[in-house]
């Protein structure tokens, strides 16, 4: 128990002494980088294209030049140069080519927007997905962020609990000690009132006793021949009453 | 304007004038490394111009192809020079 204890108290000091880094705000060592990967920026504009096939730069480098049609008269000599030395040789090949690119230029012309839209719907599908994702995320944070404030919040009356915890448990322990009190108070009295009880018991018993005793001694000192003449004697009175009664009425 | 001195090496071709051509051409990396690198360069330079890009229209495809079709022209001239018209020209 004291090596855990002493281990508890070395603690800080060793996780210091390991990562010197951490005790100094943590976030100052890492992203030191220039973070290149967010937010990612939209993809560019296309260069331009004329007819198709030719860099718009190619028009502008011989703009200064030769003016608007300078690229043009480049190309149709160009063209007729090939034509008249046979360097472009007109076979059966030039026909199918003929067709072929006729038809590309047509298939191009009259689909090309159509499936330039349909590319940029699912590109913008794609792009709202990953949006709905980013704000749900940043919605979720900041829900996280407000429960914590508000966690925080309540933290602060915690000691308004604890107060009323505080005045609860005083609440009982003051009861429970006036019962307990209540109780030995009890038990006091039923003790004392035994004894007390008790005496009065012993008293109205010697009393009865002695009431008792007293009775039976005096009737068995009445022996028989007194008994006789205190009857005689009673007769006696009664008559001489009895005369006096009949006198009065 | 007077920009710093860039040495031939870095500079770009349009960059170069006519008469410092061939000093460009001889200070090129020309090593295994150095001509895979100058492909890659060139391919990440078009696809990011006409390919990898918001409104990509016909042009990008459209100039492969016709370097492709440039290039295998070129590559069967000789045997199309037999099925010329006419023999002087």
């Amino acid at each position: 128990m004291l090596s855990r204890l002493a281990l508890r108290v070395l603690a800080p000091a060793a996780l210091r002494s390991w990562a010197p880094s951490l005790s100094v705000g943590v976030g100052r060592q890492l992203h030191t980088c220039q973070q290149h990967l967010a937010p990612v920026p939209p993809l560019p504009e296309g260069g331009k294209v004329r007819h198709g096939i030719f860099p718009e730069e190619f028009f502008q480098f011989l703009y200064p030049k030769t003016g608007v049609t300078g690229p043009y008269m480049l190309g149709t000599g160009l063209a007729l140069y090939m034509l008249s030395k046979e360097i472009y040789v007109i076979n059966h090949e030039t026909i199918v080519s003929l067709c072929f690119l006729g038809f590309a230029i047509f298939a191009v012309k009259k689909y090309g927007p159509a499936v330039a839209a349909f590319a940029d719907k699912i590109n913008e599908e794609q792009l709202a997905a990953a949006e709905e994702v980013k704000n749900d995320m940043i919605n979720h944070l900041e829900q996280t962020i407000q429960s914590e404030k508000k966690e925080q919040w309540r933290a602060e009356g915690f000691h308004y609990i604890f107060d009323a915890k505080r005045y609860n448990v005083a609440m009982l322990l003051e009861a429970n000690y006036r019962e307990r009190l209540l109780t030995v108070y009890n038990e006091v009295k039923r003790r004392l009132d035994y004894h007390v009880a008790v005496r009065h018991l012993k008293q109205r018993m010697e009393q009865d006793h002695m009431i008792n005793w007293v009775e039976q001694s005096v009737i068995q000192s009445i022996t028989p021949q007194q008994e006789k003449e205190s009857i005689t004697k009673c007769i006696l009175d009664l008559k001489t009453l009895s005369k006096s009664a009949r006198a009065t009425v | 304007m007077a920009d710093k001195v860039v040495p031939i090496k870095e500079q770009k071709l349009m960059d170069v004038k006519l008469g410092q051509l061939p000093s460009w051409l001889a200070a090129r990396d020309y090593s295994a490394q150095g001509i895979f690198l100058g492909f890659k360069a060139g391919y990440d330079r078009f696809f990011n111009k006409y390919i990898n890009v918001k409104n990509a229209g016909i042009g990008g495809f459209a100039m492969l192809m016709t370097g492709y079709v440039i290039l295998s022209y070129t590559w069967s001239y000789s045997h199309l020079k037999t099925e010329r018209i006419r023999k002087y020209h």
